[in-house]
């Protein structure tokens, strides 16, 4: 279908971006890669009076590392994450998510921020993002801010971001000496997941020292398993041990029925894909 | 021996790449939605929201106001001009037969049907349009299931019929005098099976979206639409609108695919015609993809009872079938016939002395459903392959052995089945045995065997199909028996123009299966002429006067065959010609590469090119002759013919998540002669795709008021390639006896194959878990249900 009509602008920095979507009041809306927004508008579930299209401010494209963490630009597309050299080497889950999401189009158009300010609880990044504990790098007409990725999700399609912020980048920290892995369970290859799990491990002493568990669509916002977390920590590093720390892998998560499964079997996936998602970032 | 001249390769058996791929593949093409004309108004259409309701007040006076819109129709509005919407498959006599207007005019009776249209100068006013009309709906009950929908007291679709079943349809052998009883069968049988199995609803995902335009100014109504059949469509708009039949013209352009789904007369295409017809411009509308989700017409939907008796040493004894099939809310084009074309089919390849079927047609609050790549086949053989399985699960046998001891032997053709068609020629074992081997059937349940002993957690599963098929739809005598409306006849136009090119004209209508590229190699083998010399005209109803258009693998079985018989008419118009230009008596010619000669001596002679300009300039003619080369030709098949194969699919079943990979797919076709193998290779590639994705991916699915779940491509999910394993193709090639091609049809093959094979597979891989059957798709988590229940 088509959208119904709107203004458009295309700043060329943030600072005139935020400016703009303040001038333009609630009705406005960011358009980063449009792969989220631009199906809703097209459905006529939202009619906002002007589109803010970013894709005008190169200052948002593009990964850099900066000490500790490897700095990820909002406008920077799934296929430029997944590619990165920098993010294979220093946080190759998320490289994985990004990989893992719809088909080379989407991949090409859909960005890194986009993902992460849409917060569809079956998208695949924001558990990657609550996993390897990134910080959110937000501006606004006051500046910017820094909010913890275990703070940024607070409902299914909702975030922290006031209606005047926009997501600049996102720092995601080097985890030197861990294994991690991103496990998608998805009815088709370019199909949105059932159930994820991001899981980060580092061993030590043969065993497993500290886990860092999220999981993708078990409830409004992605979570972490802490339960699981707790008992992996300086749990032996055998499958066995890992079967009997994933069983509480569901608990506290509130997963939905519908059409693509049910939360029974969410809830069943979540304990034997953690263990999988743990087990291959333990090198198991 | 002297060498003259190179003989020329033959074209049949190449295989050429497509020539019509390049403007299909790059869209530099004309389809429907690409057509723009002087002061063309777009369409938009307000569906309903409501799977039951009486329309209490419906006002689209708001969207007139709009800028942008021209005008907008209510059903009650065009009340008058509208005629029900055409069926032309009554199976039975007092079939209940409701009617079906384009657009609801009191009462709607599923989710997407058609209330209002609205016209206006652009598309994104015409949608403006739509949001502004209001609509007052009383809601009625809903009527979702087939069993409910029949029990006393149900709800009912259409409350004026007083039921909510539209027919009854028996086939018996021992009325038809084909078979035995089979209550006896059922009676004293040594073992029996009784199965009920579910065949989903399917919504057909061809790629170009449905489009029509109509152009009203002019002598005649023009409509280009993208559909599969012009000339049906031609004749159904002067029925159902009273424009005498010579004053409508179809195109159907390039079209992006059907599977059936463009077999229909559209409540979309009435209305344009109607709009277009009111107010005297010309009027397009295309789907969107939700809308189409809703709107088209669904496939299979159906509930099979099945009773397989046999002996204990595997022998079949009798089968019984009884079905419910859901029509939907109404009956499209031929949706009663659809069930019934499987009746045929439930004995497949097999010797089954008794047989009776029989196939209640429910209304219910849904899409309407109809024809649906392979129609009622692939629900036949899905069934009679899954019992066939759970048979030989029940008697410890080899599937494969039971297979072999009840199927028709090659040497036994032509052979007349249980439900009394003539199968004319096949084999059987010849197929089989290349599949398994092709497939390495015995390593694979070595290996089964190994996984199963050590408990693996991916269990391995091996799943047969061993199938054939009814197509090249059809002799029309059969059909006429069938109470169907129309006959079954092709017909093809050869004509030879003055420099020697040829100019073809087809009455099927290809849309998307390389017509184009197949009859142009079989025009080039029998006049002799250059395949680049050969133009493929089709799909438009001035140019392609006569035809009866494509689906039921019908085309070049039956179309390719008009098309030789007329090849043949020019080669015969030419040779008193060529006698003349030659000075020879005619007796004394021989045709062979394209080229009349005087036997004995070869170097004399006249090909079809030099007497096509012969005829052109008519300067020196035999007396009294007619100066034309070209002729029609019609065909009306005296059969069906009957491709079959195996098929054999190796699953990986992740017993844990319930996940299934196919790991490894063989088929072994046999479609009769191939005229382009690389043709063949697609069809059968895409035709497999599409019975894995009924066996594992896709289901329209209803909520309980009747809103569609599936609505669009992120819940009703197509595989893509990157959900399918590499297929091992091969071929067998026993010739079809009924026409000179020996071709037998290969559209719809793969998919009437491959659904059993693959849920035969997933269920022979949980088997030892107690396992026996997963319902249809086998999503990962119905296959973890049915491990979780045989648990328990
Ligand atoms: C066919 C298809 C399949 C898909 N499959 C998957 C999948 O498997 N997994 C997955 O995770 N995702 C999937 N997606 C979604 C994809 O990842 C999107 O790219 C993503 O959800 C949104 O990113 P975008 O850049 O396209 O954002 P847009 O669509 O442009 O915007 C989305 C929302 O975020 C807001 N927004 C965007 N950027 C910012 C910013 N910098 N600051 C503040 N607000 C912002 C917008 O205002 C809007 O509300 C799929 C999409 C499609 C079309």
């Amino acid at each position: 279908m088509i959208p119904t009509s709107f203004d458009y602008t295309r700043p060329s920095t943030v600072d005139e971006a935020v400016s703009t979507l303040r001038a333009a009041g609630e009705d406005a809306k960011i358009l980063a890669g449009g792969q989220s927004l631009i199906p809703v508008l097209r459905l006529r579930l939202a009619a906002p009076s002007t589109l803010i299209d970013l894709g005008g401010i190169s200052d948002l494209v593009g990964i850099r590392s900066d000490g500790d963490s490897l700095v990820i630009g909002a406008m920077t597309s799934h296929a430029e994450v997944a590619a990165s050299d920098l993010v294979r080497q220093h946080a190759p889950m998320v490289a994985e998510a990004a990989q893992s999401i719809g088909d080379p189009q989407v991949r090409h158009m859909g960005t890194f921020g986009g993902s992460l300010s849409h917060a569809d609880p079956a998208g695949d990044l924001p558990s990657v993002a609550l996993a390897l504990d990134a910080a959110m790098v937000v501006a606004g007409p006051e500046g910017r801010r820094e909010v913890a990725a275990g703070d940024f999700f607070t409902d299914h399609f909702t975030t922290v971001l006031g209606a005047d912020e926009i997501l600049v980048e996102v720092r995601v920290p080097k985890l030197a000496g861990w294994g991690m892995r991103y496990v998608k369970f998805n009815r088709v290859a370019q199909a949105w997941a059932i159930v994820g799990v991001a899981a980060a491990v580092r061993r030590d002493n043969g065993g497993i020292a500290e886990a860092r568990v999220a999981l993708t669509n078990m409830g409004p916002t992605p979570i972490r398993a802490r339960g699981v977390e707790q008992a992996l920590a300086g749990a032996d590093a055998d499958l066995d041990a890992l079967r009997a720390a994933c069983e509480t892998a569901a608990e506290g998560a509130s997963p939905s029925s519908d059409v693509t499964a049910s939360a029974e079997y969410r809830g069943h996936l979540a304990k034997v894909l953690s263990r999988r998602a743990v087990a291959a970032a333990a090198g198991l | 021996m002297t060498v003259t001249e190179e003989r020329p390769a033959a074209e049949v058996g190449h295989a050429r790449r497509r020539k019509e791929d390049a403007r299909l593949i790059t869209g530099r093409t004309m389809w429907t939605d690409n057509i723009t004309l002087p002061g063309m108004l777009h369409l938009a259409i307000l569906r309903s929201p409501m799977a039951h309701a009486r329309i209490a007040t419906i006002d689209v006076g708001p969207a007139r106001e709009l800028p942008g819109v021209i005008a907008a129709f209510s059903g009650r509005d065009l009340a008058e001009d509208m005629a029900s919407l055409p069926c032309a498959w009554p199976v039975t006599e007092d079939m209940v037969h409701p009617d079906h207007l384009p657009l609801a005019v009191d009462e709607v009776r599923h989710t997407g049907e058609a209330v209002a249209v609205v016209a206006a100068r652009d598309r994104a006013s015409a949608l403006d349009g739509l949001e502004a009309i209001e609509v007052d709906y009383d809601e009625l009950p809903v009527v979702l299931d087939m069993e409910a929908a029949l029990a006393d007291g149900a709800d009912l679709v259409h409350a004026d019929k007083g039921t909510n079943k539209s027919f009854t349809w028996v086939f018996d052998s021992a009325e038809a005098g084909s078979g035995g009883n089979v209550a006896d069968a059922l009676d004293g049988a040594e073992v029996k099976l009784s199965r009920r199995y579910v065949q989903q609803r399917l919504i057909p995902a061809y790629m170009e979206p449905r489009s029509v335009v109509v152009d009203p100014t002019g002598d005649v109504f023009t409509v280009w639409s993208a559909t599969q059949i012009p000339h049906i469509l031609r004749l159904m708009i002067a029925m159902t609108t009273g424009t005498p039949e010579h004053k409508v013209r179809v195109v159907a352009p390039d079209v992006g695919g059907g599977f059936g789904g463009k077999l229909q007369v559209t409540p979309e295409e009435l209305i344009a015609f109607h709009v277009a017809r009111r107010i005297g411009k010309p009027v397009k509308h295309t789907e969107t993809r939700s809308e189409s989700m809703q709107a088209t017409h669904h496939g299979r939907d159906q509930i099979q009872f099945i009773d397989l008796t046999a002996r204990r040493d595997g022998t079949v004894t009798g089968l019984n079938v009884r079905l419910l099939a859901n029509m939907g809310a109404y009956l499209g084009l031929v949706t009663p016939g659809v069930p019934i074309l499987g009746a045929f089919m439930y004995n497949a390849i097999y010797k089954i002395p008794a047989y009776r079927f029989e196939c209640t047609g429910v209304f219910t609050n849904t899409a309407w459903t109809d024809a649906y790549r392979g129609a009622g086949r692939p629900e036949a053989t899905y069934a009679i392959e899954r019992i066939v399985d759970e048979l030989a699960a029940e008697l410890g046998l080899d599937p494969m052995e039971v297979r072999r001891k009840n199927w028709i032997n090659h040497d036994e053709f032509p052979f007349t089945t249980v439900a009394g068609l003539t199968y004319d020629s096949g084999n059987y074992e010849a197929a089989t045995d290349k599949a398994t081997q092709l497939f390495g059937y015995d390593e694979l349940r070595r290996e089964q065997a190994a996984r199963r002993e050590s408990g693996d957690l991916v269990q391995l599963g091996i799943g047969i199909s061993t199938y054939t098929e009814m197509c090249g739809l059809a002799p029309s005598r059969v059909l006429g028996a069938l109470r169907y409306g129309a006959g079954g006849w092709e017909s093809a136009t050869v004509r030879v123009l003055p420099t020697g090119k040829v100019e073809v004209v087809t009455g099927t209508s290809p849309h998307g299966q390389g017509h184009e590229t197949a009859w142009s190699q079989i025009v080039a083998d029998q006049l002799g002429v250059p395949f680049e010399d050969v133009e493929v005209l089709h799909g438009d109803t001035r140019t392609s006067v006569r035809g009866l258009d494509t689906y039921g693998s019908r085309s070049l079985a039956v179309g390719g065959t008009a098309l030789v018989k007329a090849c043949q008419k020019v080669i015969k118009n030419a040779k008193r010609i060529a006698a003349h230009m030659l000075e020879a008596s005619e007796d004394d010619l021989e045709f062979a590469d394209g080229t009349w000669r005087v036997r004995g001596t070869p170097d004399a002679g006249k090909t079809i090119a030099e007497c096509a300009l012969a005829v052109f300039t008519s300067h020196d003619l035999p007396d009294g002759i007619e100066p034309n080369l070209d002729a029609d030709a019609t065909h009306d098949p005296e059969n069906f013919s009957f491709p079959h194969g195996t098929h054999l699919c190796a699953a990986e079943v992740d017993t844990e998540t319930g996940w299934v990979n196919i790991r490894k797919y063989a088929a072994v076709d046999d479609v009769g002669r191939v005229i382009n193998p690389l043709i063949v290779e697609g069809q059968v590639h895409g035709g497999i795709a599409q019975g894995v994705a009924q066996a594992l991916f896709e289901e329209a699915v209803y909520d309980e008021s009747g809103n569609l779940m599936t609505g669009t491509f992120v819940d009703y999910t197509v595989p893509s390639a990157a959900d399918l394993p590499a297929f091992d193709t091969d071929r067998t090639e026993t010739p079809a006896t009924g026409h000179p091609l020996g071709a037998k049809g290969v559209g719809e093959a793969g998919t009437i194959a491959s659904t059993p094979a693959v849920v035969n597979a997933v269920v022979d891989a949980l088997r030892p878990l107690g396992v026996n059957d997963v319902r249809m798709p086998c999503t990962p988590e119905r296959v973890w249900q049915a491990i979780q229940e045989a648990r328990r």
